[in-house]
């Protein structure tokens, strides 16, 4: 550990430690706007100079690793005026529109132009002024503001694994973009943007929205994907306006998905809010006891073992335990929150848990991906896979769709066939395995969601007990169930699944088409084939007028992530919370007490009154609940049930990153995205002629 | 004065036979093997001793930067790196040794290789050099076909292979980093230092970058001595050196010459005198477009070799010597100088990518007399702005030959300003 003086204090920092990071560690803050901690050191702003004692000028603190007993100054009027003069050269051709430019307020630039700018300028010349490209439908640019620091290049060239950017042109006709110009094809793109130190990149749907400074921020959970990406909500008035990403080593790092960032506009379009009931076929606005009175009049001649409920993939453990709640009392075992059909029980914890936990992929060293498509399923999780790769000794095999992981994968196969062959040791990558020190396997929902989904999942057990991949002495668990719904997890640990004798998902679906369940509740269910529904009474209580709403005949209006107070579980088995940013809209509700009130038209008492006493609720269906942020290692234990397993290729089950669910479905900018990207057409609304 | 008999490169004006038959009858390739016997340290040793300061312009002491290279060769291969890609203005010293007497070179390559335990060299041949890499591509396939490089080369039991390569024309791919980047098939972009390249160089390995001259002049210097070497020029200036004469002289030309000699000596003896005599100078460039000019009252005395040319503020750099006489436009001439670093300043660096741009831009009006007098502390003050800030020295290139301007024609930036306000002001009137 070299021991060095910063500012005659002095100091001991790890080994591989730069001079920024040791000044930073003693308190002493260094301007820097091409260093960033999670990219490669590029040394090229020159704003981090600080004084070596024997050095004979200034040295690039970012680039010059300490050693023992360097001598650091970064307080002499030498250095200052270093740094005064590096400002100065970035602002003689930087366009100075910060009364137009959405980065201020919040940019390195304009914060550091105050700590080492001039009152006034000296250069007579004409500025540069750049072309802007065209980098898509997310990231606008202003390539006149870009100080060439190329955090962009390296984000997407080491994170993002799309090396595509690059610097053309060299001197002062350097240019930042692609030789051949097209859009920046990452689903991680966003996070440019807040590397961006200036306006160059900013956010193309919400240019213009509103100046920094009036946004209110509410620290928040994603739900549109089951990693549980720790965000912040910028709001203004009734308005989500933007999401960011929130720094959590754990799980995000500070990056967050293109789909988390930029979905949030469809959070202001197809919203429910007000009750609507069906009369004589058509579907018209209600008041809530009028809804209400409705749904308890039809639950009044419905037989209970004829009610069933399934949640979607947005619902939050609140309203799931409340809807659980209900049933019990109406006296029906007809649920279910696994509307994929995914055979997962929640008999072991072990068994639907992402056990190895995401920064725990960082360890692994050696990986079989079954049917999953993680660049796809979750973004987040593929760049932790990414980063690992990277380090190098991480092998990595997939048995599913052949894709573009964005690091090098070998592909063994497509369907059950290999997977078998592993688990009988008959395969070469049985040996990497079991030769690993810390192997991992991820089986995805395409695996799952089938019918022979169950023994699928032993196959996969059988896997991790015979190559290896559970190693109680070292705590390691390798075995990774990697969901793609933010429900999913909660659902399992609160036991929303069906009870004795009760229906899944299919046979639910099935029983409505056949006039066996009578009264159907959809918590923001819209993924299950709302066609095949029969004439099933359905009670639809979610926040979009998607797929589950235009088959209802009640709907309640319900509130999305940013507008409520709900618990989360993402695929690690994170208990994570969302914090409400702004109310629902309308006269919409939080979900958890619809049901609460909807269960005392009915007649039925429901053990909760507010928020707290439905938390406690949570707790007591598992323990897992009162452990909020972290981590609880699960016991290993039996489950899927072996059998005979089809031939068929495992299939990702997300094909359009950009419109998985509700809320990116009624996205104008993820209906872009998916043009742009995915190839598919936009999402026709009723008003597309 | 440089006598005959010291004289290393006896074939610079291509009067002889730049081929092998020709390179050995003026001596080159003989005893190599006996060269290579004496070992790694032996040789580095002779290096240091014989006082080489690297040739390519920083003039580091050759010795010891071979001495930099690991002693064992570990997992990752050694390289030399000879750096032939002279773009320098005023410079043309390496092309001479690369058209007329390649064979130096490559058998220098041979030794220095060997001493730092390198088996492969490559040679970055500056783009426009296209005869030149042809002709050095020739002396190879000669040396090879012969038996000196190749495997078991010259029969000393090391195996060497010698590779040209021809770079793509752009003045920062003769900073050592740049041109390893730019080999490696990467933009030519300098790398951060430390690590530096005799540890992390070329492909990650270790790698030492050397300039012809450099590497040309080692079998001299191990055929004859360090003590040889060591006793022409001056204490700490040791050697001969190739000078490139240009601008107002009557005779430019290329010129080995003991170091130390004067510069008056130099241009009077060599170059035939300045063009309309002595008293008719008025500035030189004395090594090359990154060293500040010197006025004439400096040129009377000054020495040419490393420290005497520091002390006067300049330096010798690549002893590319630029004559200007009094019908220069002195202004008008570094303001060209100005306009070529920005256009060769690889963009990396703020400091270099925006100054070099403004200092240029500046310069330009300087030279028309379009400025305000206070202008002329803007202008120095940017040169010390982005001089000492940046990874290479391009940009302390693009300063120092304004601040020699500025050092030394003051007046006559304030006299050009002053006519052209005198003109505006009467054109108004």
């Amino acid at each position: 550990m070299p021991k060095l003086t910063v500012n005659g204090r002095e100091i001991e920092v790890p080994a591989g430690h730069t001079v920024l990071q040791a000044c930073e560690a003693s308190g002493v803050e260094i301007p820097r706007f091409c260093y960033h901690e999670r990219l490669s050191i590029a040394g090229n702003c020159r704003m981090c100079l600080v004084h070596q004692e024997k050095a004979p000028k200034p040295i690039a603190s970012c680039a010059m690793p300490a050693a023992d007993g360097m001598v650091i100054r970064t307080d002499t009027p030498e250095i200052h005026k270093a740094r005064q003069g590096v400002m100065e050269l970035l602002l003689i051709n930087h366009p100075l529109d910060c009364p137009i430019c959405d980065q201020a307020g919040e940019c390195d630039l304009q914060d550091q132009a105050m700590g080492y700018g001039f009152d006034r300028g000296r250069y007579r010349e004409n500025r540069r002024a750049v072309k802007d490209k065209d980098w898509g439908p997310l990231i606008k640019t202003v390539m006149t503001r870009c100080i060439h620091c190329t955090r962009c290049i390296r984000f997407a060239t080491e994170i993002a694994g799309v090396p595509e950017l690059g610097a053309t042109g060299r001197g002062e006709n350097m240019e930042v973009g692609m030789y051949v110009e097209k859009a920046l094809n990452s689903e991680l793109s966003g996070n440019l943007i807040d590397l961006c130190p200036v306006g160059a990149l900013t956010s193309a749907p919400y240019a213009f929205a509103s100046r920094s400074w009036e946004l209110r921020t509410t620290e928040s959970v994603d739900v549109l994907d089951a990693v549980g990406s720790n965000i912040r909500i910028d709001s203004r008035g009734p308005t989500v306006l933007r999401v960011l990403p929130r720094l959590n080593e754990d799980v995000n790092e500070e990056w967050i998905s293109d789909k988390t960032r930029f979905a949030c506009d469809g959070l202001r379009s197809r919203r429910l809010d007000q009750p609507w009931v069906r009369r004589s076929g058509s579907l018209e606005p209600a008041t809530w006891p009028e809804a209400f009175a409705a749904v308890a009049g039809r639950l009044k001649s419905a037989k209970p073992d004829r009610v069933a409920a399934i949640a979607g993939d947005l619902a939050c453990a609140e309203s799931m335990v409340a809807l659980k709640t209900l049933l019990a009392k109406l006296g029906s075992p007809h649920l279910d929150c696994r509307q994929d059909g995914a055979k997962l029980d929640p008999i072991c914890r072990a068994g639907y848990l992402f056990n190895t936990t995401i920064a725990g992929i960082e360890q692994a060293d050696a990986c079989l991906l079954i049917g999953t498509n993680p660049r796809r399923e979750a973004p987040i999780v593929n760049a932790r896979l990414r980063k690992r790769s990277l380090m190098g000794g991480f092998t990595v095999g997939l048995i599913g769709e052949a894709a573009d992981l964005t690091y090098r994968v070998e592909h063994l196969g497509p369907g059950p066939e290999k997977l078998k062959a592993i688990a009988a040791g008959k395969h070469p990558f049985s040996k990497t395995l079991a030769k690993a020190k810390a192997p991992m396997l991820v089986i995805g929902q395409g695996a799952l969601a089938r019918p022979d989904g169950g023994a699928v999942l032993a196959l996969a057990r059988e896997i991790a007990e015979s190559c290896g991949l559970i190693k109680p002495e070292s705590k390691w668990n390798g075995f990774n169930v990697l969901h793609t719904a933010a429900s999913r997890t909660g659902g399992l640990d609160l036991g929303f699944v069906p009870g004795p004798k009760g229906r899944d998902t299919a046979a639910i679906v099935a029983g409505a088409g056949q006039g066996a369940i009578e009264v159907l509740f959809l918590l923001g269910a819209d993924e299950i084939d709302t066609g095949r529904l029969g004439s099933a009474f359905v009670v639809y209580i979610g926040h979009h007028g998607d797929k589950g709403a235009t088959r209802a005949d009640v709907i309640l209006p319900g509130a999305a992530y940013t507008e409520k107070d709900a618990t989360y579980v993402n695929t690690e088995g994170r208990v994570q919370r969302t914090r409400r940013a702004v109310f629902p809209p309308g006269e919409a509700r939080e979900d958890w007490a619809i049901v609460r009130a909807l269960a005392e038209s009915c007649g039925v008492q429901l053990p909760f009154d507010r928020l707290a006493d439905v938390r406690a609720q949570l707790a007591a269906a598992n323990p897992v609940f009162a452990t909020l942020d972290t981590v609880l290692p699960a016991p290993w234990g039996a489950f899927g049930t072996p059998g005979e397993v089809a031939a068929a290729p495992f299939r990702s089950p997300i094909r359009d990153f950009y419109r998985t669910d509700a809320i990116s479905r009624a996205s104008p900018t993820m209906d872009e995205c998916a043009a742009a990207f995915s190839g598919s057409p936009p999402g026709l609304t009723g008003t597309h002629g | 004065m440089l006598q005959d008999k010291d004289r290393i490169f006896t074939n610079i004006y291509g009067f002889g036979d730049a081929g092998l038959a020709g390179a050995r009858a003026r001596g080159d390739w003989s005893g190599t093997r006996e060269i290579l016997a004496k070992g790694r340290a032996e040789i580095v040793e002779v290096m240091k001793k014989s006082g080489l300061r690297g040739r390519g312009g920083a003039g580091f002491s050759t010795g010891m930067k071979w001495s930099f290279m690991p002693k064992e060769i570990g997992a990752r291969p050694h390289f030399l790196v000879i750096n032939a890609d002279e773009g320098e203005p005023g410079t043309c010293k390496d092309r001479e040794i690369l058209r007329h007497d390649p064979h130096k070179l490559i058998e220098g390559a041979l030794i220095a290789s060997f001493a730092m335990g390198a088996h492969v060299c490559y040679c970055y041949v500056r783009g426009e050099f296209l005869r030149e890499a042809e002709a050095l591509q020739r002396a190879t396939d000669e040396a090879r076909a012969a038996g000196l490089i190749g495997p078991n080369a010259c029969g000393s039991g090391w195996d060497f292979e010698f590779h040209v390569h021809l770079g793509a024309g752009a003045y920062i791919c003769g900073e050592e980093t740049a041109l390893i980047e730019s080999l490696e098939g990467k933009k030519g972009q300098p790398r951060l230092k430390p690590p530096f390249p005799a540890n992390v160089g070329l492909y990650g390995c270790p790698t030492t970058v050397n300039n012809v001259e450099s590497i040309a002049v080692a079998p001299a210097i191990l055929r004859r001595g360090p003590e040889w070497f060591a006793a022409l020029g001056r204490p700490n200036n040791v050697g001969t050196k190739l000078f490139n004469i240009s601008g107002h002289v009557n005779n430019p030309c290329t010129v080995e010459e003991e170091m130390g000699i004067t510069l008056k000596d130099l241009i009077e003896t060599h170059a035939g005198g300045v063009r309309g005599g002595w008293d008719n100078l008025l500035a030189v460039i004395p090594g090359g477009a990154s060293v500040p000019l010197i006025p004439k009252s400096i040129c009377d005395t000054v020495r040419m070799d490393f420290d005497s040319l520091r002390e006067v503020k300049s330096g010798l750099g690549t002893a590319a010597v630029m004559v200007m006489d009094k019908s220069t436009d002195v202004i008008r001439a570094i303001s060209r100088l100005s306009r070529f670093y920005k256009h060769e300043s690889c963009g990396q660096c703020t400091p270099c990518r925006e100054g070099t741009g403004w200092l240029s831009r500046m310069m330009e009006r300087m030279a028309r007399g379009d400025a305000a007098p206070d202008e002329i502390n803007v202008l120095e003050q940017v040169t010390r702005q982005v001089e000492g800030t940046t990874i290479c020295a391009l940009a302390d290139a693009a300063a120092w030959p304004v601040q020699g301007l500025l050092r030394h024609f003051r007046p006559e930036l304030e006299r050009r300003i002053a006519e052209a306000r005198a003109r505006k002001s009467g054109r108004a009137a």
